[in-house]
């Protein structure tokens, strides 16, 4: 994932490179009605999170007050205010997957990395999110991280796939 | 491009006639299918397709078969699939070690491998091809058609099976007999309400007005369903001729997709599809040489369940906030951007282009008085055949449980079977035997919804099955409204105390009086359905209720706070491997030793123990139970 700002600065002013990949990111819509969905979609894919000032170029941009702006961007869980883990975990917690315990294995994730759902830990690695159905209740339960689906998951496989992400920073590291 | 009808059946011969070359076996190949949909690939199936391609090279036997990744087989507690036409081979759980002896035995060598077909549960007999086994036999595949045999990213093969022959037809006809068709062929909504979808179009069709537009439902937020996340991802063609139809019908010319953003392969296949229908002129001016014109879009949607509520979804893709508008004025007649708009549920659309091709009358033929044609039913939770099925309505739920879902897994006992999720309730044995149509469910305090249907068994609280539905509610509920927002979540609120054993009988009678005036105050569907899953448990679980208010216990032993784990002195041999793994330090040795044990049993301190677990799943002498 691509920075906004200076390592681990949150006050740190966006960067040129991040305001013009927004400003391009305005662009690919203007053709389309009422694309504040699309934008701020792909800030978030982009980023991870759209932060205050991020929503004021849009707002620049768009014509839309940031008021109306930050609505919409409080309004969808997919959207968020704060920087998202590197990787994100999403324990599906829809009707199959719960009557085949997913609790147990989100409180297992919670465990061990500390954090509680909608959290990201410390060291930035980890953000917890609870899901309401990814549409995989033949594999129930199941668990997300970036895009990449867990079947069948266990109590047990937990500290074994953390440790598999972990392991995997230590090397790039 | 195909710029007319006679084009198009030239195009449409020529894809028909390789796709049943392939599926035949007519070019002398064996033609290799596996499913493609986000179960197995979870399960790497796209790396068993490689393999496969692999191996065929490096045994120089390309050219002896054709590799293909195909939508769902809705048979998803055993895939990865591997299919192998034309002899109807079906593997089911294939490993990527197992690409090799596939290749070697079957491609090459003819024989079917034993060890990785299925297995009948209640016969213990292997099966080898897909129709013969139960899960398939009672199915009918309407909206499905396609699923699991074409590729889903080649327009040709989409061709080959049909696709646009219904818009063919309906190019023919006028826009009131093509309104007409579908309101004789009794199609109703398949999203949940089950509205005539013949009547919307009708509404939309009387409005005049320069610009309309056909919106199809694709935020299938029901945790549970996973219909319309299948047929995008299996056969998103389907779906696009189905918004056509519907365009012409009504007299619109812009059709906009509004897909959930958790389905990113069903977003991605749904654009490739709409791209090569573009590029062979079947989406854009003058469709098959007609003066109507039509464009897809696609918006996404950003983890909101009441963007499923149809007024809410237009404010979605106006860039608003996702909340409900008043209705009336309905969308029919100021729909989205205040244009009249339809707005039809991905399944509902997936079916038109069968009624069009086939005749409405083709559809009729199945169902039941009130409700026609099929329902795709995600069936889940406590059954031993989890997947996707397709029945004609009418279909009994014993049939869909037991024939078709092979019956509750490690001999537990059926309790209920929840359909329609938040907004729906739990049905009980006494029910098993009533026909599934949507006035039926509705009448025995449930509903078709989407068409989720999860099982539950004798291990779930319904209590608990309760909170969690209204857990969901809370959260999702938007806010707009009163009833919705503060009275979703006392409901919450007092069901968490009854989970916690704090619950009082007066508790239950409010629980009660609140759901009845949430279901009648509020503004949507979210709020007015809030409060079923609740009626149907408190109605056909009462008893479950005063247990956990009265007696202070979980019968199912699911509430943390209503349970204990106990060690059972004389079946624990006293290894001491539950007290290495107890995270709270709470268990110890008694001064006991059962008869003909070495060792003094274990025994837990209720008092300390957290009630994780931890203990029942490391003990290898079943000695410890819940209680």
């Amino acid at each position: 994932m691509i920075k906004l700002r200076e390592k681990g600065n949150q006050m740190a002013k966006l960067n040129e490179t991040a305001v013009q990949t927004i400003l391009e990111i305005c662009g690919r819509y203007k053709d389309e009605k009422t694309p504040l969905m699309m934008i701020l979609s792909d800030i978030q894919n982009e980023y991870g999170y759209i932060p205050l000032e991020v929503q004021e170029i849009v707002s620049q941009q768009t014509g839309i007050s940031v008021a109306e702006i930050y609505g919409v961007v409080t309004f969808y869980s997919f959207f968020s205010l704060k920087p998202k883990g590197k990787y994100v975990i999403g324990c599906c917690l829809g009707t199959a997957c719960y009557v085949k315990g997913a609790q147990q294995i989100i409180d297992k994730f919670s465990e061990i990395l500390k954090i509680k759902a909608g959290e990201t830990s410390d060291d930035g690695l980890f953000t917890l999110d609870a899901l309401r159905c990814i549409g995989a209740c033949g594999i129930a339960p199941a668990v997300s991280i970036n895009g990449t689906v867990y079947p069948k998951m266990t109590v047990d496989q937990v500290p074994k796939i953390i440790d598999e992400y972990r392991n995997k920073e230590g090397a790039t590291a | 491009m195909i710029k007319t009808v006679e084009q198009f059946n030239e195009k449409v011969a020529a894809c028909t006639a390789c796709l049943d070359e392939k599926l035949k076996g007519l070019d002398d190949k064996r033609h290799i299918v596996l499913c493609g949909g986000t179960g197995c690939l979870s399960s790497h199936s796209d790396e068993i397709k490689a393999r496969f391609e692999k191996v065929l090279k490096e045994k120089g036997a390309e050219d002896k078969a054709t590799v293909n990744l195909v939508g769902c087989f809705g048979f998803c507690s055993q895939g990865p699939f591997v299919k192998i036409y034309p002899e109807d081979t079906l593997y089911r759980l294939v490993k990527i070690e197992d690409v090799e002896e596939i290749v070697e035995k079957d491609i090459l060598g003819g024989e079917v491998i034993e060890r990785l077909l299925y297995v009948d549960p209640a016969t213990g007999q292997k099966v080898a091809k897909q129709d013969e086994i139960n899960f398939y036999k009672k199915q009918r595949r309407v909206a499905l058609h396609g699923c699991g045999v074409i590729n889903p990213e080649d327009i040709d093969e989409a061709l080959g099976m049909g696709a646009f022959q219904g818009l063919r037809r309906a190019l023919t006809m006028t826009q009131q007999e093509v309104v007409d068709e579908v309101l004789a062929s009794g199609l109703r909504g398949r999203g949940g309400g089950g509205f005539p979808s013949g009547r919307k179009w009708q509404f939309a069709l009387n409005v005049k007005s320069d610009e309309k537009y056909v919106v199809c439902n694709g935020d299938e937020g029901d945790p549970g369903a996973f219909m319309d996340r299948s047929i995008l991802e299996g056969n998103p063609l389907a779906v696009i001729e189905g918004m056509v139809i519907a365009g012409y019908a009504i007299g619109a010319q812009n059709g906009y997709f509004y897909v959930r953003a958790e389905y990113p392969i069903a977003v991605r296949r749904l654009r490739i599809a709409i791209k090569q229908a573009e590029e062979i002129g079947l989406l854009g001016d003058n469709i098959m040489g007609s003066d109507f014109s039509f464009r897809c879009h696609v918006r996404l949607g950003a983890g909101a369940f009441v963007c499923g509520e149809e007024t809410a979804l237009l404010n979605s893709i106006e860039g608003k906030r996702g909340m409900p508008r008043p209705r009336p004025p309905f969308p029919a007649v100021k729909g989205l951007w205040q244009k009249p708009t339809i707005v039809n549920n991905v399944e509902t659309l997936a079916c038109v282009p069968f009624i069009l091709r086939n005749g409405f009358a083709e559809f009729a033929k199945v169902g039941t008085e009130g409700s026609k044609g099929t329902k795709v039913f995600a069936l889940g939770g406590k059954v031993n055949n989890v997947g996707l099925v397709e029945v004609p309505m009418g279909t009994t739920l014993r049939e869909l449980i037991y024939d078709i879902g092979g019956g509750i897994p490690n001999g537990k006992k059926f309790k209920a079977i929840q359909t329609g999720g938040p907004s729906g309730g739990c049905l009980t044995e006494e029910f098993l035997d009533e026909p599934i149509d949507f006035d039926n469910l509705v009448k025995k305090g449930s509903m078709m919804g989407s068409g989720g249907a999860i099982v539950m068994d004798e291990d779930n609280c319904m209590v608990d099955v309760a909170k969690f539905y209204m857990e969901f509610i809370c959260d999702e509920s938007c806010g707009k409204c009163t009833p919705c927002r503060i009275g979703t979540k006392r409901m919450l609120e007092i069901l968490t105390r009854i989970t916690e054993g704090k619950g009082t009988m007066q508790d239950l009678e409010e629980l009660e009086e609140l759901s009845d005036t949430v279901k009648t105050n509020s503004l949507c569907a979210l709020g007015q359905t809030a409060a079923n899953p609740i009626n149907s448990t408190v109605a056909h679980f009462r008893d479950e209720y005063i247990a956990h208010i009265v007696d202070k216990k979980c019968p199912a032993h699911v509430c943390k706070n209503l349970m204990e784990y106990h060690i059972d002195p004389d079946k624990c041999i006293g290894c001491g491997m539950c007290a290495r793994g107890c995270p709270a330090n709470c268990i110890t040795r008694t001064d006991y030793t059962a008869p003909g044990h070495k060792l003094a049993s274990m025994a837990i301190d209720a008092s300390k123990c957290v009630k994780c677990g931890a203990c029942m799943s490391t003990c290898k002498f079943k000695a410890i139970e819940k209680r």
